[in-house]
């Protein structure tokens, strides 16, 4: 079978990558606005195409506990809904995370607190990249800024999930989400079969049981269980950093974005350039990993650096940290569901960064 | 003559005639003594190993006394989160559809916290066993009020006895998945006394042949007690639950098959 | 006559000392040790093995499992 090329939504598009991924379950309950990976992909019967489990849940609850179950059981498993929905996911994950199974997790991010909006939004930056539940874990975070990487990151999601036994987020936004852009597919994969050994598939007499749990009640082993963890995630910051960068090479000034703020942020750049202001733009790919390294390098090349999030100002403490007070960074951003416009970002450069 | 033989000479492998089962493991068991889930986890042993299915059965844990139910028990199993075992037995049935899921979980696990989860699995049918041990109390966590906690009974929580008045009514969750449509056994059983024991056994290797039948959801509720929790003895204990459980929460079967 | 003649041994340090297998015995072969063992429990022992039938009620209703139960016909 050949590449395929389609016009899609995001939702869908991450929805028949899903399929073709190979993947052995979905499980999921209904959100605005993510509400098409469901419908898709029961439209697409993929009991049918590759023998997929889809099942609409009770809950974000039950379905964050089946993808917990499914993953236990060394399976490619998913389930995605969007802010309130991961919020409710957020034991879930925690236990996913403690009993190191691998899964993944799409947020296709709306404005919250609370019910709060249906629109586009990146307020749950925090939630995704320091843990979002109890206790000290961290999710591999990916962060697409188009069609084609809502589609492209669901193998590679699955992949590092697998490298690493660990909950992988591909954190996308309303807009991403519902957007229709041109999307090219790999060719359908088949579904693995292979057997985890350390995954619960019956213990047969050649192996020990294998037992999936997050509970260990001596405070040594879950110490060094806890140690053994955030050696996991340093291998990861030295392994799987992923950014992009355009028109850093003469940048004087740097704009640090990443989703449906980053594709602003392109814009302003032209915008700023066409004024003959030198701006650059880092987009983070990995949200954690976080580019730190990258960011702070560029602080020696550049005057300042003004991150542009849809949110009051999240991601922008990474970037602090990465600068750790080399140059100023200052944060421009707007919530509850507004795209932030290229004027308003070249404006806020030059009011933030550059006049000040 | 014939009736002088020794003991000794009657401890021999070919008059063995019952033994702790093989899928067992050494672990000595965390419970109080006297408790209903040991006897519990021994006849789910048995059953296990007399169907020859050890290696094709995964259980799964709750939150509760029984969170560490996977010492005991010799075969793969997933411990969940408070009250979503159901979920997760869900998932491993459709993704392993062949081999034998079951769920272990207590009052507040399965009746609380995780009544949703319950209701939906048993209403869509899955082909999973859920054993529902129920003695009207959170054992692990102090001995406080369950959503089973019959009316006048005493718990850390309603430490007058259950007042409907303030605490709402004990709940039934057997009587209410018995009119599901998804599930195809369902039945309330003890293990305090041998003959009990014995039902309990029926009653759990009917469950596993109706899995291979895919049938649907099978339920067991064990109404047990908690010794400590109830603060009795052993045979106290028993005896109050014969005397005021069991007239609340009667045995006996809610669903079976017509055949 | 054949006559049943039955017989148990008991693992007494994993004995919890709760007593079920005694009120489950039809013809009163257990009963409680008056000393302990290593875990400090009364653990049970057979006082009476004469009259066990191997019925099997005090190990179906044990809930650690440390009853092991022989029968036979003489």
């Amino acid at each position: 079978m050949e590449k395929e090329l389609r016009l899609m939504k995001g939702n869908e598009a991450f929805a028949e990558a899903v399929i073709r991924a190979g993947t052995d379950a979905y499980f999921g309950y209904p959100i605005t606005p993510q509400s098409e990976v469901l419908e898709y992909l029961t439209a697409e019967k993929p009991h049918e195409r590759t023998g997929m489990v889809v099942l609409q849940a009770e809950s974000e609850v039950a379905a964050i506990n089946m993808v917990y179950g499914g993953a236990g059981c060394g399976k490619k498993v998913l389930t995605s809904s969007s802010s309130p929905g991961i919020s409710l996911k957020q034991e879930g994950i925690s236990y996913i995370a403690g009993a190191e199974l691998p899964c993944l997790i799409l947020n296709v991010v709306r404005g919250g607190p609370g019910l709060g909006t249906i629109q586009p939004s990146q307020s749950d930056y925090f939630q995704a990249t320091k843990g979002g539940g109890h206790g000290d874990y961290k999710l591999i975070v990916l962060a697409p800024s188009s069609v084609q990487e809502m589609a492209d990151f669901v193998e590679l999601a699955f992949e590092l999930a697998f490298k690493y036994r660990n909950p992988a987020m591909i954190l996308s936004d309303g807009a991403i989400g519902q957007m229709m852009e041109k999307v090219w597919f790999n060719p359908q994969k088949k579904r693995s079969g292979e057997l985890q050994p350390w995954a619960t598939t019956g213990k047969t007499a050649d192996r020990e049981r294998n037992i999936i749990t997050s509970l260990d009640l001596d405070p040594h082993r879950q110490e060094q269980f806890n140690l053994k963890l955030q050696k996991k995630y340093r291998e990861m910051k030295e392994k799987e950093v992923r950014y992009e960068t355009f028109q850093c090479d003469d940048a004087e000034y740097l704009l640090v974005a990443y989703g449906t703020s980053s594709r602003v942020s392109q814009k302003a750049i032209q915008m700023g350039r066409e004024e003959g202001i030198k701006v650059g733009l880092l987009r983070p790919i990995t949200l954690f990993p976080f580019p730190s390294k990258e960011i702070n390098e560029l602080a020696d090349q550049v005057k300042g650096i003004l991150t542009v999030e849809m949110s009051a100002g999240q991601m922008v403490e990474d970037v602090k940290l990465a600068v750790n007070g080399k140059i100023p960074v200052e944060h421009f951003g707007r919530m509850g569901g507004i795209i932030p416009t290229p004027e308003e970002v070249v404006e806020n450069l030059k009011a933030k960064i550059i006049g000040g | 003559m014939a009736d002088t033989i020794s003991t000794k000479q009657i401890i021999k492998p070919e008059n063995l005639v019952h033994k702790k089962s093989a899928v067992m493991t050494d672990t000595t068991m965390h419970y109080c003594p006297g408790c209903g889930h040991g006897t519990t986890h021994q006849i789910l042993a048995e059953v296990i190993e007399e169907l020859g299915i050890q290696e094709n059965t995964i259980g799964i844990t709750p939150v509760g006394c029984s969170v560490f139910m996977y010492n005991y028990l010799n075969i793969d199993m997933q411990e969940a989160a408070h009250g979503r075992a159901p979920a997760l037995a869900t998932a491993i049935k459709r993704l392993m559809p062949d081999k034998y899921v079951f769920t272990y979980q207590g009052d507040g696990d399965l009746a609380a916290i995780g009544t949703a989860e319950t209701i939906h699995s048993c209403n869509r049918g899955e082909n999973i066993l859920i054993i529902f041990i129920n003695n009207g109390i959170y054992g692990m966590t102090g001995g406080q009020m369950a959503p089973t906690t019959i009316v006048g009974m005493k718990s850390s929580t309603t430490p007058y006895g259950r007042d409907v008045s303030l605490m709402g009514n004990p709940l039934k969750m057997t009587d209410i998945v018995a009119t599901l449509p998804g599930t195809y056994y369902v039945t309330r059983q003890s293990v305090h006394k041998p003959g009990n024991v014995r039902k309990m056994k029926k009653a759990i290797h009917k469950a596993f042949e109706y899995q291979k039948k895919k049938k649907g959801t099978c339920f067991i509720e064990v109404v047990s007690n908690c010794p400590s929790g109830w603060r009795m003895t052993p045979v106290e204990s028993n005896k109050w639950m014969e005397e005021n459980m069991l007239p609340f929460y009667p045995l006996g079967d809610f669903k079976v098959p017509e055949e | 006559m054949a006559k049943i003649k039955g017989a148990i041994v008991i693992d007494k340090e994993k004995c919890k000392g709760c007593g079920l297998c005694i009120t489950a015995c039809p013809t009163e072969v257990i009963a409680l040790s008056p000393e302990v063992n290593s875990k400090g429990y009364n653990y049970a022992t057979a006082v009476n093995m004469d009259v066990c039938t191997g019925c099997t009620n005090c190990s179906l209703v044990c809930p650690d499992g440390v009853i092991t139960v022989y029968r036979t016909k003489i």
